[in-house]
């Protein structure tokens, strides 16, 4: 719709609000310093009251497409909308009324007091000639409550501590009164609670009408706050969309090069990301570079591989092995055991019975049959015990180990390469057998 | 406070400080005059227009009338004569002199070391003492060929040679700007001006005139006393004409500092922080840098290069009123003034009078030692 809009030409008069233009839209934007393409075809666009979560490997281009935003590099191909105006087409001061950002990191010089740093958020809203007035003085009042420095408002800054000169950089962009806010690893250098505390404080100002977009390290916490998180990798957005359909553990691998376990988060509800070391073959190549540890990754076909046992070895062993891209089962469990949870998160295969009873027979046929399917059969944990009837649980997954061609056992509090190399080997051995 | 009400306060006490300085520095010489005789004789100077005079001018075969304002002391108090014509003849322009110097070397390397945002930058940094040395030592040894080849396009004639003084003060001011536009020139690609590549196109072009003013010392022959006098400052000899030259150039040019100083302020935390907030940042750099070279010029122009004054009275001033600028820098300007003013007092009270620059150093390093040793300055 707003591709239809007119066109600019009357950039400044027009009011932020109107023509339902998105407050911040990138579309096609493509970035490179020299030769080198940072960001290329990057499009997307953050509504009022919506958090955008910008993730990514390091060096993704993250910072690159907020300083493209903010309007301080300007791109080789593409555009910035910033109220559906061409970001380009507004002076300074019009930007600095439309986005404020709160950097990563800034040398602030000279000692001058906090509110000073907070009160130079006003810049863009004074006249060359302009002193602060009552509405001015409302708004840093305001923004240095809302961020918590108003205890040292009247200290020097260069005696904060990393934490609190973050926050005044929060307060000095709520200062500004924008419609939108960057932010860029806003809790880079904050403790959990003052973590927690900025990002609640930034939910609560989308949720007030604003729009932001954040670039953000830790995945849970994109998970948490943002409504939709931007995958950005090798130059380019690899996926976008909410938390819980984006962050799964093939954009994972994709993006980040790395084996992960998306699962959920008990306290929140929302997604929660374990990452592993990509470990499979490094050692087949004899402890190469990780760039031929991951090509053998890639050139693996991904297994199919059962999981015998219950509770948190069985539960491990099947996050770890999906994780690194097999194709898991797990069976049989008993419902609503740690395991069953597990695979639910993963997408893997779960064959349960209720527990503290006698598994019914079609369950333990299924088992059978998944671990015959399997290539490779891992028994987690201390399996035998002492109780063998036919219809326990326990008899039951000795059935399904019986079924099993080629049988991984690992102990409880295995280490991650222990499970790896003991699949990979058995595996090997099939293969070298074939 | 707000900021302006601050900088209207600082600025007042310090105003006043630099009333009594130059008081008590036209009282002290070889002749001593009493302090209120000084302030009697220069209120006796001070003439007020109080009519207009029509007089018929002959110019050629026309006769135009002419308008003259009539001007009269209001003030005639009985003061020696002698004391009259030393403070007011001598001793006035001089102090003038050096107030308006200071108060222009310090407002620059108030403004250079916040745009650079670097506690060891002065006026000096962009290359503008380095420029102006080059321009009044050429003229110094060379005099004759330069003023011709200033003279020879405007006039057509090479009779009408400049006056040693004036001569060697336009080819400073010349050579400053044109140093300072070389550095912004070399620093200056595709529109921006990056201050990092900025600072050290300074320090190469400041390398190359060092050279270029060695050469020329040692083509310098019988001038050479005259050149290391100029190179190490003076305002001995700085008359009325001067006074009035410098006082027109400096307090506009102060006046556009002032006007962008909370500009200034905003790019103290980065020039991506300052565009952010709504800052034209290479505009703004384009003005702080002219005015400011065109201050420090206007500056070396008469007195030559005095060292110290912009680097120690800004930080000196910071310490006490703080680093917003829109305080900072009138009172580091006035400071300036006052601090100039004292220094020169110093350097011609002896038996044998002292270049200022001298002076200047001597007082000035120990002190930024001090500076450096107590209060963590370094960090900024």
């Amino acid at each position: 719709m707003t591709a239809d809009s007119p066109a600019v030409g009357d950039g400044a008069s027009r009011t932020p609000d109107d023509a339902g233009a998105p407050p911040i839209e990138v579309r096609d934007l493509s970035v490179a310093f020299g030769d080198v393409p940072v960001v290329s075809g990057v499009d997307l666009r953050v509504e009022r009251g919506s958090l955008v979560g910008l993730v990514g490997p390091n060096g993704a281009g993250k910072t690159t497409v907020l300083r493209a935003i903010k309007g301080t590099l300007s791109p080789d191909a593409g555009e910035v909308r910033l109220d559906g105006d061409p970001a380009d087409s507004l002076s300074p001061r019009e930007a600095g009324r439309r986005v404020a950002s709160v950097p990563q990191e800034t040398s602030l010089a000279f000692d001058f007091r906090v509110r000073q740093i907070v009160e130079m958020g006003r810049t863009p809203h004074l006249g060359r000639f302009d002193g602060h007035g009552p509405a001015d003085d409302r708004a840093v009042r305001e923004a240095m409550d809302a961020a918590g420095v108003a205890r040292f408002a009247d200290r020097a800054i260069t005696e904060v501590s990393g934490g609190e000169r973050q926050r005044v950089l929060l307060a000095r962009a709520l200062a500004q009164e924008t419609p939108s806010l960057l932010l860029d690893e806003p809790t880079a250098s904050l403790d959990v609670n003052h973590a927690v505390r900025t990002l609640e404080l930034v939910r609560g100002l989308v949720d007030g009408e604003r729009a932001a977009i954040a670039a953000i390290h830790d995945l849970d916490v994109a998970a948490r706050y943002c409504d939709e998180i931007v995958v950005l990798a090798n130059g380019g957005v690899r996926a976008a969309g909410p938390p819980a359909d984006v962050l799964t553990a093939g954009t994972l691998r994709d993006a980040f090069d790395a084996e992960a376990f998306v699962g959920e988060n008990p306290s929140t509800g929302t997604p929660t990301v374990t990452a592993f070391d990509a470990l499979d073959g490094a050692d087949e190549s004899g402890g190469a570079e990780s760039t031929d540890a991951r090509e053998s990754t890639d050139a693996r076909e991904p297994r199919r591989v059962h999981v015998v046992g219950s509770g948190r070895s069985a539960a491990r062993a099947v996050a770890r092995l999906a994780a690194a891209g097999h194709a898991v089962s797990v069976g049989v469990v008993p419902e609503g055991d740690a395991a069953a949870g597990v695979a639910t998160d993963a997408g893997a295969t779960a064959v349960t019975a209720p527990p503290f009873a006698a598994v019914p027979a079609e369950r333990r046929a299924e088992a059978v049959a998944l671990a015959e399917e399997a290539d490779v059969t891992v028994a987690a944990g201390s399996g035998e015990r002492g109780e063998t009837e036919a219809n326990s649980e326990a008899g039951a997954n000795a059935a399904v180990l019986a079924a099993g061609d080629r049988i991984a056992r690992i102990d409880d509090g295995f280490g991650d390469s222990e499970l790896l190399d003991a699949v990979r080997e058995c595996d090997g051995n099939d293969a070298a057998d074939r | 406070m707000s900021a302006w009400g601050r900088a209207a306060g600082w600025s007042a006490a310090l105003a006043a400080t630099l009333a009594l300085v130059a008081v008590v520095s036209a009282a002290i010489g070889p002749v001593r005059v009493p302090p209120t005789a000084v302030v009697k004789a220069v209120l006796n100077a001070l003439v007020v227009p109080t009519g207009v005079e029509t007089t018929a001018q002959g110019a050629g075969t026309l006769t135009l009338p002419g308008v003259d304002l009539v001007y009269r002391s209001p003030f005639a108090f009985p003061v020696d004569r002698v004391h009259q014509q030393i403070v007011v003849g001598v001793r006035l322009p001089r102090i003038l002199m050096a107030a308006l110097v200071g108060f222009a070397l310090a407002a620059a390397g108030t403004v250079m070391q916040g745009f650079f945002r670097n506690p060891m930058a002065d006026p000096s940094i962009i290359g503008v003492s380095s420029g102006a040395a080059v321009g009044a030592v050429a003229f110094i040894v060379f005099p004759t060929a330069l003023s011709a080849t200033l003279v020879l396009p405007l006039v057509g004639s090479v009779d009408v040679a400049l006056s040693h003084g004036a001569g060697v003060s336009l080819f400073a001011f010349v050579g400053a700007l044109a140093a300072a536009f070389g550095v912004y020139a070399i620093a200056t690609r595709h529109g921006r001006t990056p201050v990092a590549t900025l600072l050290l196109a300074g320090v190469a072009v400041q390398t190359f005139l060092g050279a270029v003013i060695s050469y020329l010392q040692l083509q310098a022959g019988e001038s050479l006393r005259r050149i290391v006098a100029w190179l190490m400052g003076h305002l001995s000899g700085a008359g009325w004409s001067d006074v009035a030259v410098t006082a027109v150039v400096v307090p506009p040019l102060f006046c556009v500092l002032l006007v962008y100083a909370r500009d200034l302020n905003v790019m103290l935390l980065g020039e991506e922080e300052a565009q952010g907030l709504g800052i034209a940042v290479e505009r703004t750099k384009r003005i702080l840098l002219g005015a400011s070279a065109l201050i420090t010029a206007a500056g070396v122009a008469f007195a030559g290069v005095i060292g110290f004054v912009g680097l120690i009275v800004p930080h000196m001033l910071r310490l006490v009123v703080g680093p917003d600028h829109r305080v900072l820098l009138p009172s580091a300007a006035l400071a300036g003034g006052s601090f100039l003013v004292a220094a020169d007092t110093v350097a011609r009270a002896g038996s044998t009078e002292l270049p200022v620059g001298i002076v200047t150093a001597a007082v000035g390093a120990p002190f930024f030692v001090y500076l450096l040793v107590t209060r963590e300055v370094h960090e900024l």
